[in-house]
């Protein structure tokens, strides 16, 4: 061999097809790691009080909605087809200080006013995600 | 006094040469730090790419196989959860190899070979994982890693194994005869 062959000498030891084998490799990995690490687009945000639905509403339409709990009123709001909890009677207010919920699957609980917020659609990854 | 004596060929110990190699590179690896539980670069298999491109498929199994076997004696870790794990990822390699080896050789080279059966490798430790030690979806988030790590270092394996079979491959092998 001679030693000062430039580095890209490796390069004569792919054959056609082996770059197709790493391109195929690599287009598998973006695919497979497009469907693992994304939950899917959500399109629909379905509001639970009591452990029953509330209501399931649409992504696309910006809206506050007021849900009733033991504790009092917990406000939703919904926006550029993200949803939050912006506001609840609740003593820690961790589904508050969750922020904006975006990927299927994610959802934001106030247990002590029993209501969350779940987003869906597209391909469900987790039952729940828990922070 | 009696003696046991077992009739080996040249082949054998051809074979147990390789494997022998193999399991340097393990003992190797083993002394690399990895970022992330399983993710290792694989080099013994760099001979298995040469032995089976040389000496076809049958030899390869046997001396991946040894070289696992052997590896986990000398780690002492036979019979034990990684042990196994090593045993899937050979066994689906050498699945896999069985059926790449049989790609047009002017087009398919020792880097598909080995791109092929670092991915086998790696869903066959998965599958294990998934099914026996931690059945959780959660796995599936570390996918992308396992997967980038099997395409990357297989590259380079392959590459290797290439460039061993380019020049010289007749004196690595000849001179271990």
């Amino acid at each position: 061999m001679n030693s000062h062959e430039p580095a890209a000498s490796f390069l004569r030891d792919l054959r056609p097809g082996d770059w197709l084998t790493l391109l195929a490799g690599g287009l598998f990995i973006i695919l497979l790691t497009d469907k693992v690490w994304n939950g899917g687009i959500a399109d629909t945000a379905v509001i639970r009080s009591g452990g029953k639905v509330f209501s399931a509403v649409p992504l696309s339409r910006d809206q506050q909605i007021e849900v009733p709990g033991p504790l009092g009123t917990s406000i939703i709001t919904i926006e550029k087809g993200k949803a939050r909890i912006s506001s609840d009677p609740s003593p820690r207010q961790y589904c508050v200080r969750q922020g904006w919920l975006e990927q299927s699957g994610e959802i934001a609980i106030c247990l002590p006013n029993e209501v969350s917020v779940e987003l869906t659609g597209g391909q469900k990854k987790y039952d729940s995600l828990n922070y | 006094m009696t003696t046991i004596r077992l009739e080996t060929s040249v082949e054998d110990h051809h074979l147990a040469k390789m494997a022998a190699v193999a399991l340097g590179l393990t003992v190797l690896e083993n002394a690399i730090p990895s970022p992330l539980p399983g993710v290792k670069p694989g080099l013994a298999n760099i001979i298995t790419l040469i032995v089976l491109a040389r000496f076809g498929w049958r030899a390869a199994a046997w001396v991946s196989l040894l070289r696992v076997v052997a590896g986990s004696l000398l780690f002492g870790n036979f019979l034990a959860p990684g042990f196994f794990l090593s045993l899937s990822g050979a066994l689906c390699s050498l699945a896999v190899l069985a059926f790449a080896i049989h790609l047009p050789q002017r087009l398919f080279g020792p880097v598909t070979h080995s791109v092929l059966a670092s991915f086998a490798h790696i869903s066959g430790q998965m599958t294990v994982v998934y099914l026996w030690l931690i059945p959780h979806s959660g796995i599936a988030y570390l996918i992308p890693f396992f997967a980038t790590a099997a395409l990357v270092f297989g590259t380079v394996n392959g590459l290797v194994a290439a460039r061993f079979m380019d020049n010289g491959d007749k004196q690595l092998l000849e001179s271990k005869t």
